[in-house]
């Protein structure tokens, strides 16, 4: 194994709705391969700072580097080919409603790549099983239950064999089982794709089963308080903050 | 039946406050405990305690009652005078300490309270200048789209654009067939009872029809079409928004300008000239209608007149104008539904205000046009 190579870099970003402070003086980087945890109680900007990893919001200060390019300093253009290595997996599915799954797993292949339509439905097809939903290609979003939606909104996300895998609250709104293979199937493309994967989560058994590194953000202090191995941050961690929020508040510092 | 708060400071600076209550629960004022509490010293002690025993049952369950002592127990808190119970059954004070085992965030409580009057026309102003920008803005990403189009450099899915015409022709040829024919006859019947005095009723075609191809045809078309399109617009990119569909799209490179709102934009600039075209036909119509059945007008007559009343250059205005209704329809419906915030009420909000600045857009360029035609000459 090579020593660990930093994929993203997170250098002094401050996060703002505004003149509404979300977060601010984020230090933190991603290595190739982690399985990265972003984690803190509700509302501290979570999500907030996954959209701002994939480049929906502008930072109001400091930058986000993918490997040496930093994402917000780039042209348009340069943006979007850093983009089409990314996968992504919103909070509710967020798949086009007025499309099939078929449909909605080939739009990222039908952009970026010249395959033939029968190529495109066959790549699609494929990547639907991999999520467990072969034989539901020509089914529409509003059809499926919401686990189905959420699996099929991360077949979506794969389509392309992304670098970089982003997950805002997989879990939420799953019930224990289904989110449990939603792990397995996290760790399977961690392994298979080699991807790196960012997820956004509060899920305490998420976090210990897949979570190999993580930064935890805290509401009250408006920055980062703790990153690493979140194992390793249970084990070692003095501050009760984080001591708290790991055991469900069952152990204090 | 009342229940009061007595109160009484002891000598150690502790007060004793008592709670009497009976089965209504506790509804009385506490202002006045309230006000002796503000007054005590960090570190004081205050002690609650009630005989209502009896009536705790329905103590418990009166949510106000709850909520009276949580504002007692909150104030100590932030008096840092320590509290304790006595008589509370266990129910009440562990649903207290719920309550205040997360203390309000700091900066998280919205300051509420009047505006003082230039506080409010700062406000208005503010957001003014922030929509017009966004007008601004939003048209020119437009055109920048639009201009990709047209040199086919753009990811435009033209099977939506197919989709959206058909949404937004035919499908609404009902409604503007009823509303232009029904125009059509009232503009007759007033033309009529004015021109009747005169006994020039004749001139019922020339009124009726120059009027339906200058103005009305593109107008009422516009107007309905604001109301039905503009509005689905709205409410199509706006439950995008909120179902992060628009997110997806432009995590994936494609610009939502492009893949949503050109379709939508062209469609309308292709349909509305040919629904306006349609309305000012049966507009015509309408007024045929009206003078052959109450007016000593012959059909021929009635056409014989207007051919006579109507230039080619009134129809072309008012196509052109219906064109630049469609574009501002179109925009204001997609921006308002771009815009959107992450709820279901505010696709309300959207919708509504696609409908509202859809047709204040349609009334204020017709006014420009009113007067450029008018110092032209056209």
């Amino acid at each position: 194994m090579n020593s660990p190579q930093p994929h993203i870099v997170v250098e002094n970003l401050t996060m703002k709705y505004g003149d509404f402070l979300i977060q601010r003086d984020l230090s933190f980087s991603i290595n190739r391969g982690d399985i990265f945890i972003v984690m803190g109680g509700s509302g501290c900007g979570k999500s907030t700072l996954l959209k701002h990893l994939v480049g929906l919001v502008a930072p109001s200060g400091g930058r986000v580097l993918y490997g040496e390019q930093s994402f917000w300093d780039l042209s348009l253009a340069e943006r979007d080919i850093l983009l089409r290595r990314f996968g992504i997996l919103y909070q509710k599915g967020a798949l086009w409603t007025s499309m099939t799954l078929a449909e909605n797993v080939a739009m990222p292949i039908r952009q970026y790549t010249n395959y033939s339509e029968p190529e495109i439905r066959d790549i699609a097809s494929y990547k639907l099983a991999l999520v467990g939903l072969a034989g539901f290609e020509d089914y529409y979003p509003s059809e499926i239950s919401g686990g189905m939606q959420k699996r099929a909104g991360l077949a979506r996300a794969i389509a392309l064999d992304p670098e970089v895998l982003f997950f805002d609250e997989p879990s939420a709104g799953l019930d224990p089982m289904s989110s449990k293979l939603l792990d397995d199937l996290i760790l399977e493309l961690n392994r298979g794709l080699g991807a790196t994967i960012v997820v956004v989560t509060h899920e305490l058994p998420s976090i210990f089963a897949i979570g190999s590194n993580s930064v935890f953000l805290d509401a009250d202090v408006k920055t980062m308080i703790a990153t690493g191995d979140p194992k390793e941050l249970l084990r070692t961690s003095k501050d009760p903050r984080i001591i708290r929020f790991l055991t469900r508040g069952e152990r204090e510092a | 039946m009342s229940c009061t708060f007595g109160h009484t400071l002891s000598g150690d600076g502790t007060l004793e406050i008592s709670l009497i209550a009976d089965a209504s629960g506790v509804s009385g004022d506490p202002s006045a405990v309230l006000r002796s509490i503000e007054t005590m010293r960090p570190g004081s002690r205050v002690v609650l305690s009630t005989d209502a025993a009896p009536f705790i049952a329905p103590l418990v369950i009166a949510p106000p009652s709850l909520a009276i002592l949580f504002k007692i127990a909150t104030l100590c808190a932030q008096r840092e005078v320590s509290l304790s119970f006595s008589g509370f059954p266990e129910q009440v004070t562990r649903q207290l300490s719920l309550a205040l085992s997360v203390p309000a965030r700091k900066g998280a409580r919205r300051a509420r309270g009047e505006d003082r009057l230039i506080v409010s026309i700062g406000r208005a102003s503010v957001s003014l200048i922030e929509n017009l920008t966004g007008w601004l803005s939003f048209l020119g990403e437009l055109l920048m789209a639009l201009w990709l189009f047209i040199r086919r450099r753009a990811r435009v899915p033209v099977r939506d654009i197919w989709v959206i015409l058909d949404e937004c022709g035919p499908r609404a040829l009902p409604i503007v067939t009823l509303i232009s024919v029904l125009v059509g006859v009232i503009l007759a019947f007033i033309g009529a009872q004015q021109l009747r005095q005169f006994g020039a009723q004749i001139y019922v075609a020339n009124l009726v029809s120059v009027a339906m191809l200058r103005e009305m045809g593109a107008v009422m078309a516009g107007v309905i079409m604001a109301g039905r399109t503009g509005a689905a617009f709205a409410a199509q990119l706006g439950t995008m928004q909120v179902n992060e569909e628009i997110d997806a799209l432009t995590t994936l490179g494609i610009s939502p300008m492009q893949y949503l709102v050109v379709p939508r934009v062209v469609a309308l600039i292709i349909m509305m000239p040919l629904l306006c075209v349609y309305a000012d036909v049966l507009g015509i119509l309408g007024g045929a209608l009206v003078s052959s059945l109450t007016m000593d007008i012959s059909l021929a007559q009635y056409f014989n007149q207007a051919q006579i009343a109507v230039h080619m250059r009134d129809l072309w205005l008012g196509v052109s104008k219906s064109g630049v209704f469609g574009v501002l329809i179109a925009i204001s419906g997609c921006l308002s539904g771009i815009r959107c915030g992450r709820s279901a009420s505010a696709v309300g909000v959207a919708v509504t205000s696609a409908v509202v600045s859809g047709i204040v857009a349609i009334v204020l360029s017709d006014a420009v046009f009113a007067v450029i035609t008018e110092v032209l000459g056209i």
